[in-house]
């Protein structure tokens, strides 16, 4: 009995509470997020954002989550039931696993596994799934326009992103995410790779499907993409889903480029300050440039966002792949 | 080989939809993203303007030229206005004429900040929108202290204007005037560079003059395609031949040439706007025939003729004498003409409104045929159309 509890009910237990730790502060930040974004997008328009519910309308998500709860969940005669059901979750789940394998701080890590990056790589890409559910199974035009651009969209700029991480992998010499922030001990990735920051960034609001490259939900052609059908709770999902994603995307871009926990220097005031904080700073860093993005540009069209994809960034970072490689072995800095 | 049969995608775009401008209803027919056909289908908003007016005394029908093209309501009501004078053979008092110049330039700058900010909104641009209702928001805070209403003003009468400006407020536009270049330049900074902006507008929707002309195009929409044709220069109302300023065109008539001839005539609006403040004589706003204009109020309360001059005029309304006329201005966004024929009663006998939009959107399939779906926002953006005045 005493084998049961300490060889499978204790580890379930304290996997439970460890992921229970990861996610409920990622759904308050999902929250959070929301609100930073339209107090971010207020401060650049000269309007006041949400200042209503709450002190400085702190409240605000809290009433839009309640609102979406007890509304009614419209399903289209038309659609498929079950899909129609599954896609927002499929969405929001996505938007959670991913969040597994990411380093909090040295050895702060649900499942330190030895291919984390795969493994988010993995989870990102199906995230298109969700998307192409939802278009499909609403039965609607609009929709449906709206998820067959998403998955081009999302499966064009995978690929220059799988070549930005395999331009990291080819620096470090190892696939676990913990090994990749600990070398960028002396100089973040950011510095020498430059190029491959800016490509996975771009990409990332394009995986993410953030303005500019927003097409999917193009308000102004599609109406909402491929969630026009939605309303109600799995609407809310997809909304959560999407933002966990944004945070997620941050994440990768924290641990690949910005050195993860790590200060920028390791020297006194700078270190005292635990990595937890930092890796949560340069998350909100990240995730800022996403909202100032938003406020700034307009949207491309679909042909000129596949062409950006497969004709610029494609090149450049296969491109850079070979640069890097090139370098490695020349100077015979090739990690063990 | 079998034969098989291919049907294009059939797609019924608004008249719900948030980049329709208004309650446009067009059933596109489509191949993938690539528009084959578009086909605007009107009447959403039809309400019989014009048959209304038949059954109104002419100072009646003011008001229904603010709710035509209810985006820059004072521009429809300076056509009809000039339109009723002629056939009464009167001519507004200088200063009148001055501040219904005035006006008219700011209901342009309210038109064109409009129009641009809501292409850029179509096009994913959603700060310019913003940024620029602050300013809107100002005009029509002027257009509340001159007429006591925000948006249909009523203001410009057969004759002049209702009333004379209010203490401070030619101060309160020069200081507007003098500070608005400013914000041009911020929004210009969001989007005239902006690549992702050129690559949406450049090229997409691009006519020739001849094309535009046979489709009836006017206004900024016809100079962005190398046309200098200005109304106000080519045949002056009012005050216009006594002002200085530049008619701005564009070279390829596509979108972004539309917009920059927006930006640039936005410019071109503050001069105008600064010489009227500075050369408007005093004196009356309105023609001193109380047979047309009501008589001043403190008047009525002394003479029985002016207060039976008041009660006629405002139930019976006066007479114009028979005669028909066309009378257009250059409104923000092309020709708006009224053929006004009268039979000399005191209701027009007909009233036909042309209205720029209308002929914008019959160009609309034209425009937008092998272009993307994402496109035709675009294209509807920059062709500034406003379901006021095309249905009417």
């Amino acid at each position: 009995m005493a084998e049961l509890w300490t060889g499978y009910m204790l580890p379930t237990v304290i996997i439970v509470a460890q992921i229970i730790a990861i996610v409920v502060p990622l759904l308050f930040s999902v929250a959070y997020l929301t609100y930073a974004e339209r107090k971010v997008l207020a401060g650049m328009q000269l309007r006041k954002g949400p200042n209503v519910v709450g002190p400085f309308g702190l409240l605000q998500p809290m009433a839009d989550g309640i609102k979406l709860l007890f509304k009614e969940t419209v399903i289209p005669s038309g659609a498929n039931k079950v899909v129609f059901i599954a896609a927002p979750v499929v969405t929001f789940l996505l938007g959670l696993i991913g969040w597994a394998v990411i380093p909090f701080d040295d050895g702060m890590v649900l499942a330190d596994i030895n291919v984390g990056i795969l493994y988010l790589f993995a989870v990102s890409s199906l995230g298109v799934y969700g998307v192409i559910m939802a278009g499909w199974a609403s039965n609607s035009k609009y929709a449906f326009l709206g998820a067959l651009r998403s998955a081009a969209q999302m499966v064009s700029y995978e690929i220059s992103i799988g070549f930005v991480i395999v331009t990291v992998l080819l620096c470090v010499g190892s696939l676990n995410l913990t090994e990749i922030v600990r070398a960028q001990k002396d100089l973040w990735f950011a510095v020498p790779l430059l190029p491959m920051f800016v490509v996975f960034f771009v990409s990332g609001l394009a995986e993410t499907n953030r303005t500019p490259f927003d097409l999917p939900e193009a308000e102004a052609e599609l109406v909402a993409g491929f969630n026009v059908e939605y309303s109600s709770m799995p609407f809310a999902l997809f909304y959560l889903g999407e933002y966990a994603n944004m945070i997620l995307m941050s994440a990768m871009t924290t641990i690949l480029f910005l050195g993860g926990w790590l200060p920028p220097i390791d020297v006194a005031p700078f270190n005292w300050i635990p990595g937890p904080i930092w890796f949560a700073a340069k998350i909100a860093m990240v995730l800022f440039v996403f909202l100032w993005v938003r406020a700034t540009f307009p949207r491309y069209r679909y042909d000129q966002l596949m062409r950006l994809g497969w004709k610029v960034f494609l090149p450049l970072s296969l491109f850079w792949v070979f640069l890097t490689a090139g370098v490695l072995v020349a100077t015979g800095w090739v990690p063990k | 080989m079998a034969e098989t049969r291919l049907q294009n995608f059939t797609m019924n775009f608004g008249p719900q939809h948030p980049a329709a401008h208004g309650v446009l209803r067009l059933v596109l027919e489509m191949d993938g993203e690539v528009i084959r056909r578009a086909d605007p289908h009107i009447g959403l908003l039809h309400r019989g303007t014009e048959k209304l007016i038949e059954y109104k005394t002419y100072l009646q029908a003011i008001p229904y030229f603010d709710r035509l093209d209810y985006v820059a309501p004072m521009n429809q009501e300076h056509a009809f206005a000039l339109a009723v004078e002629r056939l009464l053979g009167i001519e507004a008092p200088l200063r009148g004429q001055y501040i219904r110049v005035l006006f008219s330039e700011i209901s342009r700058l309210l038109n064109h900040i409009l129009s641009i900010t809501t292409m850029a909104l179509d096009i994913g641009a959603m700060t310019p929108l913003l940024w620029g209702f602050e300013e809107r928001e100002k005009m029509m805070e002027f257009y509340e202290r001159v007429s006591g209403a925000r948006m249909h003003a009523a203001y410009f009468r057969p004759g002049g204007v209702h009333q004379d400006l209010p203490d401070g407020l030619a101060d309160d536009i020069m200081a507007f005037a003098d500070a608005f270049p400013a914000y041009i330049d911020d929004t210009e900074g969001l989007l005239t560079e902006n690549r992702i902006f050129k690559q949406r507008t450049v090229d997409i929707g691009a006519m020739t003059a001849e094309e535009a002309f046979d489709w009836g195009f006017t206004g900024p929409n016809l100079r962005a395609c190398d046309v200098a044709w200005d109304l106000r220069k080519a045949q002056p109302y009012d005050v216009y031949d006594r002002l200085d300023f530049d008619i701005p065109v564009g070279k390829n008539g596509d979108c972004y040439a539309r917009y920059l001839v927006r930006i640039e005539e936005m410019r071109q609006c503050v001069p105008i706007m600064k010489q009227c403040l500075n050369d408007m004589p005093g004196g009356p706003v309105m023609v001193d025939d109380h047979k047309i204009a009501p008589p001043r109020r403190a008047e009525m309360k002394r003479s029985m003729e002016a207060l039976i001059h008041h009660f006629k005029l405002y139930t019976e309304g006066y007479h114009v004498p028979a005669g028909e006329c066309y009378t257009a201005v250059e409104a923000p966004k092309g020709e708006f003409g009224v053929y006004l024929v009268s039979d000399g009663t005191n209701r027009p006998y007909r009233c036909k409104i042309r209205a720029p939009s209308f002929a914008f959107l019959q160009g609309l399939d034209h425009l937008s045929k092998g272009h993307m779906l994402a496109d035709i926002v675009a294209i509807i953006g920059s062709l500034d159309i406003v379901f006021g005045e095309v249905d009417r």
